[in-house]
């Protein structure tokens, strides 16, 4: 009995458990043989690709910023190609689109315009105290124009900041020197303002280029210094403080003479109801006509108070500012009261100097395919006038607007307004609109009269949080897809918190869009954060943005290049990268795959190891990387010039299925060729003209060699942009290949436990055959290549050639598409 | 259109930022102008010295990108433009000379002169079926042949297996090559490779050990001429028939004379005949492992179905070819292939300088170079009835 048991133990190991563990060990084999069609050094390259691709971005000498003296930051590496996919951009408005630096423009005194001229360079320090007027054609009486410019020194908050001692110290010297017009330019300069709104300051500036200066608010009394030097002053009895709801001040002053004036300015909305109306219609023309150039207006108009009239509205005041109750809505009236039977004097028009390029960098983001939104804090008015000004709202451009005064315009609920105004607008922007098929060229003109959206914080939050569940949903829902069909959208009053909310509302919408987020200042950190892609510009308001920001560039004019130039070139990098490794994979495992039928299922790997191990690391990984840093298929300056082209690679273009397919069916035809076209000719392994045969290396080395051939002349072939550096590593490649397998061959390596290729690449080479095939398999592989394109041909519109010729007068680097180079990168453009 | 209008534009607010500009910033919209006129127009390793030129004008910083063309990704490129006029003369050319050497192979591979006999012995006509059963030791077999024309020489004789799997992997690693270049340690420790057949059953080491080794093909095959009725033995030649490397470089014999001393202590591969160094009585030098028919065998076939060099004949009368007449070729029938499937052939050909018969490479040629031909033709028809479009 004893003897039987580990018999029948080694038998049950034999029949049951031995093809089990037979399989498990088969298995496992096979996981060897194949593991290189998922190309790990696919990670490697690309991970390569895209930390050195980023230095291209810090190197660009067109972000540099010589205001100061800093060019591009990346803060990431892994972003570059989400460049070129940006479909929403999220933008802060001041110190990002607007340098919030307002400038004082022009304005208009009683219907006569004065337009100060910009030759005379203020900032240099030459004033302009004898200009202006001189220059402006005599049209108002220059009583006018002085009250006006009294007005504009009066009706304000700003405070005169103190210069420094040095600079006071100064001022003596050059008082004592005589007041002499020149050198009174030096306090002038010098002089600091500060107010609430930059707007005011603009105002004070304005006036003093004019030629009166305020010099300060020294107890209750305002200096002025008028245009004959001499120092005015004015008590101040009030100030009727600004309200976004009234949308304008006034100050009462008492005047030298004992006159009380009261100065108001405001918006031309709620000024124009308040002031005598035979002197609207001159003022109106200017002030729209300033308006659509996108500049800040206001108007001002002065009042004389009767002593009475003031003793009236005194005592309302400061009855109104002691009331314990609803003081805000008595100060309302008696300001009211106060503030009407004006008499208009002029109107103003303020720029809010928009960043350099605004205008056109966001024209050619739009017309990229882009959708900008724009998120501020600030108030709806300023937003909307820089929207117009930088271009984002057009002449004919519908505005939808949401906000708390359309919400309250029906004296309704606001919730039921909400509702009701959701659907209209969903109804004006969505229903009604033709349909626009996703993904579908819109030209540009089509675009720009389409519908803006307004919305403020207080609307958003309702509908973000509407007290039901299902209407909040709803809610989003429209206000998403109102947006979506709005070419631009204005968000104002935003916090920073619902600046991110509302990023991550349109980054988890249908189609979850690539989404950018570019600001300049802590606010604006949270979208940064949110967004795909966030950018900080290196602006004034300190560095959390640049240094919450993937990328951090000087000025918002960069963004262009960034998005059009380095965005779409490595979105084509990388797609192609990525598809070719897939496909240089799948060719490189395939006839591998296919010897499988002819061993005997045994596992034996077709080409030796070191070929297996160096093909992804040496003999492939060097051209495509470089193509992935170097290629340009479009030349920057045409990328710039065409933001059209970035459409042609929006919504993921290069890699989607069809494309996919394409190279893999490329590298399934590939791999076939190799393996079958050297298996034919291994019919008769008798190849070389001693008649001496060859054996299963032989065999994998001649595929090999086609391989490593095809593959790199495929990446030739889609190589569109050849510097000396891609010459270098394709053919250095090749002569790699060539040299490591000689030297492979060469030599009997003592480590190694099985000199399989001794000499057989030498052998090889010795055979006639082998050269033959070689060739005629390399060209046959890449024959339908060149075929595809001929066939392809008379399909693709020439448009695209037509734009490049006329952007690219005369470069060398012209249109005339190289046929056998119009392959896969075309193919993508075209058919889309 | 779009572009003109994006100018203007752009001009426009030059004009008014230019009062607006700091001292330093003067310089600014020149510069912007002169370097989007540069890089409007030029491409070319020139703009990049007028790039330079205008560089310079400004103080440097030390934050300041390099300005060299790599970095401004302004590296001086080479588009390939191969345009119609290019490409059509090219594929025709290409599709031509493809056909002229597809031709050349063709009637290459069609002068080749090749003689199969297949003598398995599968069927009971066959004159080796007797020999197919593998209890008979020594069996001898013979095949006539009749030449009707001269076999041109030097005629190379090689043996043909089917469904053989020389090339699977686990009996191709079944060897041990440190053995085989002649390293006595391994002779008595062969590698773990080897096994089963590393240790016979008295534990001595096998020398050659492995499968590989141990399913040496050891048919012998002797060619003989029929002159007037009586048989005429054709020298058969079995020098140059293993790759040369593998005989003087990565083979070698162990050291010891004679080659048996080195041996002591091994026994001889389970189906061998004889042991390694006996293999050929006739020449000391192709004994051991620099046998060169052990040598052919161990250099594995690349598909289960393949041939393998046996001799040359390249002596005496016979260096022109074997001329017209009857032939007798006397088989040692040892190699039992039945078992698997399998099939025997022995194979007269002659070779040309793309080595033995291969019709596939010369119709490929064929093929691909008329393929080329069409595709230049259909490309031409396309672009005479598009107008070249890329040309004008």
């Amino acid at each position: 009995m004893s003897g039987v048991e580990p018999v029948c133990t080694k038998l049950y190991f034999q029949n049951v458990l031995l093809p089990y563990l037979k399989m498990f060990t088969d298995f496992l084999s096979f996981m060897v043989l194949f593991n290189f069609i998922i190309p790990v050094s696919m990670y490697v390259t690309v991970e390569m690709q895209k930390f050195l691709g980023s230095f291209f971005i810090t190197w660009d000498k067109d972000f540099f910023d010589p205001e100061i003296k800093e060019g591009a930051l990346v803060n990431t590496s892994d972003l570059n190609e989400e460049l070129g996919q940006v479909e929403y951009i999220f933008t802060d408005k001041t110190g990002t689109l607007t340098q919030n630096n307002m400038e004082f423009i022009e304005c208009c005194i009683d219907g006569f315009q004065y337009r100060h001229r910009e030759d005379s360079s203020e900032l240099d320090g030459v004033c302009v105290t004898d200009g202006p007027v001189n220059k402006v054609q005599q049209k108002a009486g220059t009583e006018r124009e002085e009250l006006f410019l009294r007005a504009l020194c009066l009706c304000h908050t700003v405070q005169v900041k103190e210069s420094t001692k040095n600079g006071r110290d100064q001022i003596d010297q050059v008082d004592g020197l005589g007041a002499d017009e020149e050198v009174l330019h030096p306090p002038q300069k010098e002089r600091g303002f500060i107010a609430s709104s930059p707007d005011e300051i603009a105002l004070v500036q304005g006036a003093m280029r004019y030629g009166f200066t305020f010099l300060g608010l020294e107890s209750k009394n305002m200096k002025i210094l008028n245009r004959n030097k001499d120092v005015e002053t004015y008590e101040l009895l009030h100030v009727l403080n600004f309200d976004p709801v009234r949308r304008r001040m006034s100050v009462m002053v008492r005047s030298k003479t004992g006159d009380i004036l009261l100065f108001c300015k405001g918006a031309d909305s709620s000024i124009f109801p308040r002031v005598r109306q035979e002197e609207v219609e001159r003022i109106r023309m200017h002030v729209e006509r300033n308006a659509t150039d996108g500049y800040r207006t206001l108007c001002v108009a002065y009042k004389h108070l009767s002593a009475e009239e003031y003793a009236n509205a005194d005592a309302g005041l400061r009855e109104a500012k002691l009331a314990l109750q609803d003081r805000e809505e008595k100060l309302m009236d008696v300001y009211n009261q106060v503030e009407t039977e004006m008499t208009l004097i002029g109107a103003t028009a303020v720029e809010d100097q928009l960043q350099d390029e605004a205008a056109q960098t966001m024209e050619a983001l739009q017309v990229a395919g882009m959708k900008v939104w724009v998120l501020t804090g600030d108030k709806m008015e300023t937003a909307k006038s820089t929207c117009y000004a930088c271009g984002l709202f057009k002449k004919n451009t519908e505005l939808l607007e949401l906000t708390l005064r359309t919400l309250e315009d029906g004296g309704r609920r606001r919730e039921e307004r909400l509702h009701d105004l959701l659907l209209e607008y969903h109804k004006k922007a969505v229903q009604d609109a033709p349909p626009v098929k996703l993904g579908i060229t819109r030209s540009w003109s089509v675009a720009s009269h389409g519908f803006g959206f307004i919305i403020d914080g207080a609307s958003l939050s309702m509908v973000l949080s509407s007290s039901s569940e299902s209407n909040s949903s709803l809610y989003k829902n429209l206000f998403l897809q109102i947006c979506q069909n709005c070419t631009a959208v204005l968000c104002c009053r935003m916090a920073p918190l619902q600046k991110a909310q509302i990023v991550r509302l349109v980054k988890n919408s249908k189609g979850s869009p690539i989404t950018l987020s570019i600001g300049d200042g802590a606010n604006d950190v949270s979208m940064i954060l949110e967004a795909h892609v966030g950018i900080g510009i290196k602006g004034k308001e300190g560095r959390q943005a640049v240094k919450n920001s993937d990328y951090a560039i000087p000025k918002l004019k960069h963004l262009k290049k960034l998005l059009l130039a380095h965005g779409h070139l490595y979105y084509v990098r990388i797609a192609h990268l990525v598809q070719y490794f897939f496909y240089k994979n799948l060719c490189f495992i395939l006839p591998q795959f296919l010897y499988q039928f002819f061993c005997g299922f045994s596992q034996q790997p077709l080409y030796d190891a070191a070929y297996l191990t160096m093909y992804n690391i040496c003999f492939t990984s060097m051209p495509i990387l470089a193509y992935s840093l170097l290629e340009q298929h479009i030349c920057i300056e045409v990328l710039l010039d065409n933001s059209t082209l970035y459409r042609e690679i929006a919504k993921n273009a290069m890699l989607r299925w069809k494309l996919f397919l394409y190279w893999t069916a490329l590298g399934l035809f590939h791999g076939l060729v190799f393996f079958f076209g050297v298996r034919f000719l291994f019919s008769n392994p008798a190849l070389q003209d001693n008649g001496q045969v060859f054996g299963n290396w032989s065999y994998g080395t001649i595929v090999f060699t086609v391989l490593v051939f095809t593959v790199t002349l495929k990446l030739a072939l889609v190589t569109q942009h050849w510097t000396w550096i891609n010459h270098f590593v394709i053919w250095g490649s090749l002569a790699f290949y060539v040299f490591f397998s000689f030297f492979w061959g060469g030599i009997i390596w003592p480590f190694l436990s099985h000199q399989r290729l001794y000499f057989v690449f030498a052998n090889m080479l010795s055979s006639v055959s082998a050269w033959l095939v070689i060739i005629l398999l390399i060209l046959l592989s890449l024959l339908p290549e060149i075929l595809l394109v001929v066939l392809r041909k008379p399909r693709g519109p020439h448009a695209r050639q037509k734009k490049q010729v006329q952007s690219n007068v005369g470069g060398p680097q012209s249109s005339a598409r190289p046929l056998l180079m119009r392959t896969f990168s075309d193919e993508s453009n075209t058919v889309i | 259109m779009y572009s003109i209008s994006m100018w203007k534009v752009g001009r426009g607010r030059k004009k008014k930022g230019r009062g607006m500009t700091g001292k330093g910033e003067l310089l600014h919209p020149g510069k912007d102008l002169s370097v989007l006129l540069t890089s409007l127009f030029l491409c070319s390793p020139a703009d990049c010295a007028i790039k330079a030129m205008v560089k310079h004008e400004q103080e440097e910083s030390p934050n300041r990108p390099d300005n060299t063309a790599f970095t401004q990704q302004r590296l001086p490129a080479w588009q390939p433009i191969l345009s119609a006029g290019i490409v059509i003369p090219g594929f025709v050319l290409i599709g031509l000379a493809f056909i002229g050497v597809g031709v050349g192979l063709f009637i290459t591979s069609r002068d080749v002169q090749v003689l199969e006999l297949d003598y398995t012995g599968a069927v009971a006509t066959d004159p080796c079926y007797k020999c197919s059963d593998p209890s008979i030791k020594d069996c001898k077999c013979t095949m006539e042949f009749h030449l009707d024309t001269l076999f041109r020489g030097p005629v190379f004789i090689y043996y043909g297996l089917t469904n053989y799997f020389q090339n699977q992997r686990k009996y191709g690693i079944s060897k041990d090559d440190n053995q085989l270049y002649g390293d006595l340690d391994t002779f008595k420790s062969p590698a773990s490779e080897c096994f089963p057949y590393d240790y016979d059953s008295k534990s001595k080491p096998i020398v050659p050990c492995g499968a590989l080794a141990n399913s040496m093909f050891n048919d012998t095959f002797k060619l003989y001429r029929m002159v007037n009725g009586s048989k005429k033995e054709v020298p058969l030649n079995g020098k140059g028939i293993a790759w040369w490397t593998d005989q003087n470089v990565k083979y070698r014999n162990p050291s010891g004379t004679p080659l048996i001393n080195a041996f002591n202590g091994t026994v001889k591969p389970i189906n061998w005949p004889k042991a390694a160094y006996e293999l050929d009585t006739t020449d000391v030098y192709n004994n051991g492992f620099l046998n060169q028919d052990f040598l052919v065998w161990m250099r594995r076939a690349a598909l289960p179905d393949f041939r393998k060099l046996y001799r040359r004949i390249t002596k005496d009368e016979y260096q022109a070819g074997l001329p017209v007449g009857n032939y007798s070729l006397e088989i040692s029938y040892n190699y039992h292939v039945l078992s698997f499937k399998g099939k025997k052939k022995l194979v007269l050909s002659n070779v040309s300088w793309m080595g033995g018969k291969n019709d596939f490479l010369g119709i490929a040629y064929l093929v691909v170079g008329s393929l080329c031909v069409f595709m230049s033709i259909v490309m031409l028809i396309v672009y005479a009835k598009f107008k070249f479009p890329e040309e004008d």
